[in-house]
This record gives C-alpha cells, structure tokens and sequence, in this order.
C-alpha cells in the first residue's frame, strides 16, 4: 500500500514542510456511475494524523468534499534533519494506511 | 461491499420507518466507534449548523490576520485549490467551508503548539460559492472568506 501515498518532509532553518499526496477515490456518496445509473457509495478518508517521532503534530478531519487523490501541506516547527515523520489515514470504511518519511 | 449492504440497509430504513430505526442504530455503532470523527457537524446543510456542531457555536469574529488563498474563477470545482494562513498565535484549529456545498464543512485541522497555523489542501466546490475559513484561537471563533466562481460544479457526475 506505501506505493498510494508520497510523503516529503523538508527542514528549512526550524521550519519542517510537510506535503502529502494520497491515492484515494474520495467518493461523496452523489455521484451516480454513468454506466449503471446507481449512485457509488460514499468513500472518503475521514481523519490523519501526522506525527513527528511519535508525537501527533496536526490531525485532519475530512469531509467527502476533499477533492479525490487529496493533497495537503502544513508546516510544524521543532524538527531536525533524520527525524522521523508519519502519516496514517483512515476512511469511513475502516480502511486505512501510514507512511513514513525522514525529514531532510 | 459490507458498506454497500449498509447503503442500501439504510436507504430502507428511511422507508421504513420505526422498525428501520432499530436497524440503522444497530448498523451505526461500528462507524462511532471508528474515531471521534464528527460526523453531525460533516453532515450539517448549513454553515451555522456545522459550526454548531463543531464548537457549539455560530458567533464569528472577522479577522484580516487569516489569509485564505483561493482562484477567483475555479474552472474545475472537483479540484479547487485552499489554502489558509493565519498571522496570529495561539490558533487551536481551521476548519474550511464551502458555504454552498450540499454539506458545507469541508475539513477541520487540529493544530498544537509546534504546528504553524498554515494548512493547504485541495476541495470541492458543487457551484460558485464563498468559501470561509474558520478560526478557532483563545477560546473565540475568528472567520474570513472568499468568493470563488465555479464554472463546471465538482459535486454531481
């Protein structure tokens, strides 16, 4: 699963760059399948949360109108270069993933 | 494919009534026990009743401290790009809504005190809407927004 997510974690003086990319259909739930008529079932990740050696730094809640392979970044302060950085999702089917990355 | 079942499940028990009501309640536990995922405010129709939902209350105070980035004219609202950037300290959290969408909230970021209070993402925009960014520092609810023309809606199929 680690080949659906790209984690890049960049230190600038104290400042850590996060920026993220998910592999995700982030279904609504609204949207009908133009092929079958009927309406694809809702299926978003619902919450992230980004940890910086084991300390959680930001938690995302999401809503299905994060547009689908979602994108985020945020910054955080107090890292060093070889730290450690994890993502991890979850979605509102119980499905869920991590990735880690090495701040440079 | 379970939550399949469970679509259709509870597209019954809208039908059915009472008898549904026992079956939806049964059917909803394994979502809440998930994480404290807010799923009232996620499903609220209105801005007031997501904020409500979410911090339990609707009084915001405009602020020219939050800069939130948006296109004027989105030409793809299924990929509209956000972000917000706050010059204040403190800040708890920033939840964005798209004051049209069929459910407004968007997306809620729980900050601590070694984040930046800077989140940039990517959302959906089901037509020409304002976008709010909404503020949570010292206790109080701080807002800005935006309107951003939509030309092709990214809600419908």
């Amino acid at each position: 699963m680690a080949n659906k997510m790209r984690v890049v974690a960049k230190l600038a003086g104290d400042v850590t760059t996060v920026k993220a990319l998910i592999k995700h259909p982030m279904d609504t739930g609204q949207v009908k399948d133009k092929k079958t008529g009927e309406l694809i079932p809702a299926h978003f990740i619902q919450e992230l949360t980004c940890s910086h050696n084991g300390n959680v730094v930001m938690t995302a809640l999401w809503g299905a109108a994060i547009s689908k392979d979602p994108y985020l970044s945020f910054r955080f302060k107090g890292a060093k270069a070889g730290d450690k950085f994890t993502l991890s999702w979850v979605d509102n089917k119980g499905e869920k993933d991590s990735s880690e990355a090495v701040i440079s | 494919m379970t939550d399949m079942k469970r679509r259709t499940l509870l597209k019954g028990t809208l039908a059915f009534g009472a008898l549904g009501m026992a079956f939806s309640a049964g059917l909803l536990t394994p979502r809440a026990a998930l994480a404290a995922w807010p799923q009232g405010a996620f499903e609220a129709k209105s801005v007031d009743d997501a904020l409500k939902a979410l911090f339990g209350s609707t009084q915001l105070e405009g602020n020219d401290k939050i800069n939130i980035k948006l296109p004027e004219i989105a030409e793809n609202g299924a990929v509209v790009p956000v972000s917000v950037e706050v010059a204040m300290d403190g800040v708890e959290s920033i939840s964005i809504l798209a004051e049209k969408n069929p459910t407004p909230l968007t997306s809620s970021y729980t900050l601590n005190a070694a984040t930046e209070p800077f989140v940039s993402t990517r959302i959906k925009l089901g037509k020409t809407t304002s976008v709010i960014a909404v503020v949570k520092a010292g206790g109080k609810l701080h807002s800005a927004g935006k309107e951003v023309k939509v030309t092709i809606g990214g809600c419908g199929g």
